[in-house]
C-alpha cells in the first residue's frame, strides 16, 4: 500500500540558515507518525513544506497522492492541522470559532456535531480567552479536524500545558486517529513521541537521524537493559553464562545484570532454574531519551 | 462567497468587544463634537473686524460636522483596523487562518468590509448626536454627501488596511495609529480653522491623506458640490493603499 505521505530529500534554507537540510521519510495509513526533535531542529519547517505552506529548495513530497507545490487547494480539503504557535481572537466565542472554521474548510459535517462530539457544547458562548489551557487544545483538535480530514498534522500541542491538560491532550490525540485519521505529530517532548507514537523520526540539525518505532529505537540504539533482583544465594556466576549477558553485579543482597536483547526472558528462566523466585525483579530500559541523547550526542532541552 | 460573509460577520462582532476600539472610533468623535461645538457655536464669522474669514464664511457646526464623520473614519481606519490586523499577526491568528487556506483576498476584503461597517455605525451616531445637540444644518446634498461617505471610508479603511500590513507589531501599529489620527485631527480641517494653523501644519494638512477625505465630505454638505480633486485624491490613496497591503501582506 502507498504511503500517506512520502517525503524525500526535503531541503529548505532561509536565506544563509538551513533550517531542513535532507529529510526523507514516509508515514503509513492510519498511524501516529512522530517528529521528534529539539527546538530548531527544523521539524516545524518539515510539516509546513508538507502541507503546502511553505516551498522546498530541492526534495519530493507527495501527500495523499498530491503535490503540496502544485495541489495546495485540493490538498487543503483533505487534511487538518493545528500549527505551532497559532491561536484564536481572545473574545472569539467557541461556537463562532467552529461555525467560522466549518464555513473556511466546508465538506465536514454540521459543526454542532463536531462541538458535541468534542464535548465543547457547555463551553458554547464562552471565549478563547477564558478557556483554560486543556480545553483550547481541545477546541484547537476540533477545529483541526472540523472536515474530517484524512490526515491531521499537529504541532507542539502540549507545549506549556500542565501534567493533566497534557495527558487529556494525548486522549484528544488518540481519538483523533480512532476517528480514522493518520497523524503527523511534531513534538519535542520524548514521554509524548513515547506514549503516542507507531513510528517516528529523530531529526536534529535539519537532518532525520532515526527512523523506527519507539520500542525499535530503544532496542537498537538504547544499549544494555539493566534486570535487578535481591537474592539471599550468595553464588549467583551462573548467570554470567548466559549468552546475552555482559556483567553481573552484586551489592549485598542486591544483584544488577546488564545485558541486551532477548536477555530478560533467558534470565528469568534460568533464575526459576536455579529456585531462584525474587518479589522485586525489576528491568530498567533505556528511554528515547537515552536514545536521542546517544545519537545527538546531546539532551533535548538544550 | 459563504466563507467571507462569515469571517466578515465575525470579525464585526469582534471588532465591537473590542474596548479601545469602541471608544475611539465612537466615543472620541462625540467627544470633539461636544467639546468644539460648545466652543465655537454655528454663527458664520463675518471677517467684520478686519480679521481673516475662517470656515470658508460657513457655520462652524455646519464646517466640523462632515470633518468630524471624517474623523470617525479616520478612528477606525488608523485606530482600530492597523491594530486589530498586527495583533492577529502578533498572537499567531494569521497563521492559523493561512492553515485552513483562507486566500489573502478574503481576509483583506472582510477587514475592508468591516471598517465600513463599524465607520458607518460610528458616522450615523455622530450625526444622530449632532443633529440633536447641536444647530447644525442638514447637508446640501444628502446624495453627494452619502457618496463621499462611502468613497472615504472605503478608501481610507484601505490606507489604515495598509498600516496594519506594514507596522510589524500591535503596539508599533496602536501607537503609530494613534499619534497619526491626533496629528491628522488637528491639520486636515477637523481641528483648528485651517486658515489660523501656521505655515508648517497648514503644508503638513496639505499632505496629510486625511484632508482630501474631510474635504470631499465637507463640499456636498456646506455648498451641494463635488469636490472633484480632493476625491482623485481618495481614490489614489485608496487603490493605492490596498494594492500595497494586498502585495506586502505577510501571514506572520
Amino acid at each position: 500500500m502507498a504511503p500517506v505521505i512520502a517525503v524525500e530529500h526535503l531541503r529548505k534554507a532561509y536565506g544563509s540558515f538551513v533550517a531542513v537540510e535532507d529529510v526523507s521519510f514516509d508515514v503509513r495509513e492510519g498511524e501516529i507518525f512522530g517528529l521528534l526533535g529539539p527546538n530548531g531542529a527544523g521539524k516545524t519547517t518539515s510539516v509546513e513544506c508538507i502541507q503546502g505552506l511553505r516551498v522546498p529548495e530541492a526534495g519530493a513530497i507527495t501527500v495523499l497522492g498530491l503535490d503540496p507545490r502544485t495541489q495546495a487547494a485540493q490538498l487543503r480539503r483533505l487534511v487538518g492541522s493545528q500549527l505551532q504557535e497559532s491561536a484564536l481572537p481572545g473574545r472569539l466565542k467557541v461556537w463562532e470559532a467552529l461555525d467560522l472554521f466549518a464555513s473556511l474548510v466546508p465538506g465536514g459535517p454540521d459543526w454542532r456535531q463536531v462541538m458535541e462530539r468534542w464535548g465543547l457544547t457547555e463551553k458554547a458562548t464562552a471565549s478563547f480567552a477564558s478557556l483554560s489551557g486543556g480545553q483550547r487544545q481541545r477546541l484547537l483538535v476540533a477545529l483541526a479536524v472540523v472536515n474530517e480530514p484524512r490526515v491531521v498534522f499537529l504541532d507542539e500541542m502540549t507545549t506549556g500545558l500542565d501534567p493533566a491538560a497534557r495527558r487529556a491532550t494525548w486522549q484528544l490525540i488518540e481519538a483523533v486517529r480512532d476517528g480514522g485519521a493518520t497523524l503527523v505529530l511534531v513534538t519535542h517532548f520524548m514521554d509524548e513521541a513515547e506514549h503516542l507514537c507507531d513510528r517516528l523520526a529523530i531529526i536534529d540539525g535539519g537532518r532525520i537521524v532515526a527512523t523506527g518505532s519507539p520500542q525499535g529505537l530503544i532496542a537498537e540504539h538504547g544499549g544494555e537493559l539493566l534486570i535487578r533482583f535481591s537474592t539471599d544465594r550468595s553464588d549467583v556466576s551462573f548467570l554470567e553464562e548466559i549468552e546475552w549477558v555482559d556483567t553481573v553485579s552484586r551489592r549485598g543482597t542486591h544483584v544488577a545484570v546488564a545485558g541486551h536483547g532477548p536477555v530478560l526472558a533467558l534470565v528469568g528462566a534460568e533464575l526459576v532454574r536455579n529456585g531462584i523466585v525474587p518479589d522485586d525483579l525489576r528491568v530498567q530500559q533505556a528511554t528515547l531519551e537515552d536514545v536521542f541523547l546517544r545519537l545527538t550526542g546531546r539532551g533535548l532541552e538544550d | 462567497m459563504n466563507s467571507l460573509l462569515k469571517t466578515t460577520w465575525v470579525e464585526t462582532k469582534l471588532f465591537l468587544r473590542e474596548p479601545v476600539t469602541v471608544l475611539f472610533t465612537f466615543a472620541l468623535p462625540l467627544m470633539v463634537l461636544y467639546v468644539l461645538g460648545g466652543v465655537f457655536g454655528n454663527e458664520p464669522d463675518s471677517g467684520g473686524n478686519g480679521d481673516l474669514v475662517v470656515y470658508g464664511g460657513y457655520g462652524p457646526t455646519n464646517w466640523y460636522t462632515p470633518a468630524y464623520v471624517g474623523l470617525a473614519i479616520a478612528g477606525v481606519a488608523m485606530i482600530g483596523v492597523p491594530a486589530h490586523i498586527a495583533e492577529y499577526r502578533d498572537r499567531g491568528v494569521l497563521r492559523r487562518l493561512r492553515a485552513s487556506s483562507v486566500p489573502r483576498i478574503t481576509f483583506l476584503s472582510s477587514q475592508l468590509i468591516v471598517a465600513f461597517l463599524i465607520a458607518t455605525i460610528g458616522s450615523i451616531l455622530l450625526l444622530a448626536v449632532a443633529f440633536a445637540t447641536t444647530e447644525v444644518e442638514p447637508p446640501e446634498s444628502a446624495g453627494l454627501f452619502l457618496l463621499a461617505f462611502v468613497l472615504g471610508a472605503v478608501c481610507f479603511s484601505a490606507f489604515g488596511i495598509l498600516l496594519g500590513t506594514v507596522l510589524p507589531t500591535a503596539r508599533a501599529a496602536q501607537s503609530a495609529g494613534l499619534l497619526l489620527w491626533f496629528l491628522f485631527m488637528f491639520v486636515s480641517g477637523s481641528g483648528p480653522p485651517p486658515e489660523v494653523l501656521p505655515e508648517s501644519l497648514a503644508t503638513a494638512g496639505d499632505y496629510a491623506p486625511l484632508t482630501p477625505v474631510i474635504k470631499v465630505l465637507q463640499e456636498p454638505w456646506l455648498s451641494c458640490e463635488w469636490a472633484v480633486g480632493p476625491s482623485l485624491a481618495v481614490l489614489g490613496i485608496g487603490v493605492v493603499s490596498a494594492a500595497a497591503a494586498y502585495f506586502l501582506f505577510k501571514w506572520e
